[in-house]
């Protein structure tokens, strides 16, 4: 595969067999790599689609500086095409987000202001919105910019489709929702009885803080009418299924990754045959100090669930 | 039908601290019914005057999201485990 520079190098990810985790031989089950991108992660996609739009529309100009509530991909994704682009770049972060997270925004000469672990990436968000007034900043916001689901509408979901044409289910995380509303909407139009299944981290308390029932969220671009189902899973569960992709399979992918996996066998238990799609939306190397692959599974669990695994 | 209900920390005031209480009933919408005796205010703060779950509140059926199911009509069986939690996102 040849490009012109790393952005070109962006999606057309692998999507390889991991029969071996199959709870049943009829069902077949599929992981998209998506920890190949530039920056090791699915939202390479959607940074260079965001920042291309804005660059068409006339929203982002030379002059104007790329800030984005992020858990830590976005911000590292949007951070590299910034820099390949020319443009200055400041992330709101969780400031329990893991120590690789915020050395890639470095490298990659992103700016960094931090919210409070305690509010998660809600409170992130409340913090970007109020410095996004300045006209200054460009604000892409993730959670509600349409050229989020359309980049996995025209790559992810596209690329399942001409790879795995007889697809039977999709399975996911559920972020900003961009992922199962793009690629969602893809594979329902290709085979209108795809299921799409959410799995969605069960956070740990800190994560979900104090707050309010009144003042949550749902990201604007999130279709709930593709969505068929919606999975919690547990850190002890993601954690578990992140190793085992490990060891059985030897694919060294982020805890969210384990999550989707966890969620894909319970829905392939139900089956009779099936070819589900995991997709694998980050690479492990961001995770490793929490020494989720080593040591006690409680431990790692209950470390894992102390910081920003989504 | 007896089942454990995980409670979210914001509403522990409710339950005097507690992560997990019992609850019963056939459906979610029973067992909430059922909590609101023990926990009285608890019911207001998750389901909305139309009798309708709260936007930003989700409810879930041995992990699965009772919004793709049956909503607060979802039926639960004996041992089933109910949570709720708040809505939030990643990214």
């Amino acid at each position: 595969m040849r490009a012109d520079d790393i952005l070109g190098a962006v999606g057309n990810t692998p999507l390889v067999g991991i029969q071996r985790l199959s709870p049943r031989p009829s069902v077949r089950l599929w992981a998209k790599l998506e920890g190949q991108n530039p920056t090791g992660s699915l939202k390479d996609r959607i940074a260079v689609a965001m920042i291309e739009e804005a660059e068409r529309s006339g929203d982002l100009t030379p002059d104007r500086t790329i800030l984005e509530p992020t858990s830590g991909n976005t911000g590292i994704a949007l951070a590299l095409v910034a820099r390949r682009k020319g443009y200055r770049m400041l992330a709101v972060l969780p400031d329990n987000a893991s120590e690789e997270r915020v050395r890639l925004l470095e490298l990659y000469g992103a700016e960094i202001v931090s919210s409070p672990a305690d509010k998660g990436t809600n409170g992130a968000i409340e913090v970007a919105r109020r410095l996004a007034e300045d006209p200054r900043y460009f604000m892409p916001f993730q959670y509600g910019n349409p050229a989020n689901p359309r980049a996995h509408y025209e790559g992810t979901g596209a690329e399942i489709v001409r790879d795995l044409p007889e697809v039977t289910h999709l399975v996911a995380g559920l972020g900003t929702g961009g992922t199962l509303t793009g690629a969602g909407r893809r594979l329902k139009e290709h085979r209108p009885d795809v299921v799409v299944v959410a799995a969605e981290p069960e956070l740990g308390d800190l994560v979900y803080g104090l707050r309010s029932l009144d003042e949550g969220f749902i990201p604007p671009i999130l279709d709930e009418s593709v969505l068929d189902r919606k999975l919690l899973v547990s850190a002890e569960d993601a954690v578990r299924a992140t190793r085992e992709l490990a060891q059985r399979e030897g694919i060294f992918a982020g805890i969210s990754s384990g999550a989707v996996l966890h969620t894909a066998r319970r829905v392939a238990e139900g089956l009779d045959e099936g070819d589900v799609v995991c997709l694998l939306a980050d690479g492990g190397w961001k995770y490793l100090s929490t020494r989720a692959w080593t040591g006690d599974l409680d431990r790692a669990a209950d470390e894992v669930g102390q910081t920003l695994w989504w | 039908m007896p089942v454990r209900v995980k409670v979210p920390s914001v509403l522990r005031t409710h339950t005097g601290g507690e992560g997990q209480v019992d609850g019963d009933g056939t459906t979610v919408r029973e067992v909430l019914e059922d909590l609101e005796t023990r926990y009285p205010g608890i019911r207001a703060r998750l389901v909305t005057g139309d009798g309708a779950l709260h936007r930003f509140v989700n409810v879930y059926v041995n992990d699965e999201d009772v919004r793709y199911l049956g909503s607060l009509e979802t039926e639960v069986g004996d041992g089933d485990v109910v949570s709720i939690l708040p809505a939030v996102a990643g990214g």
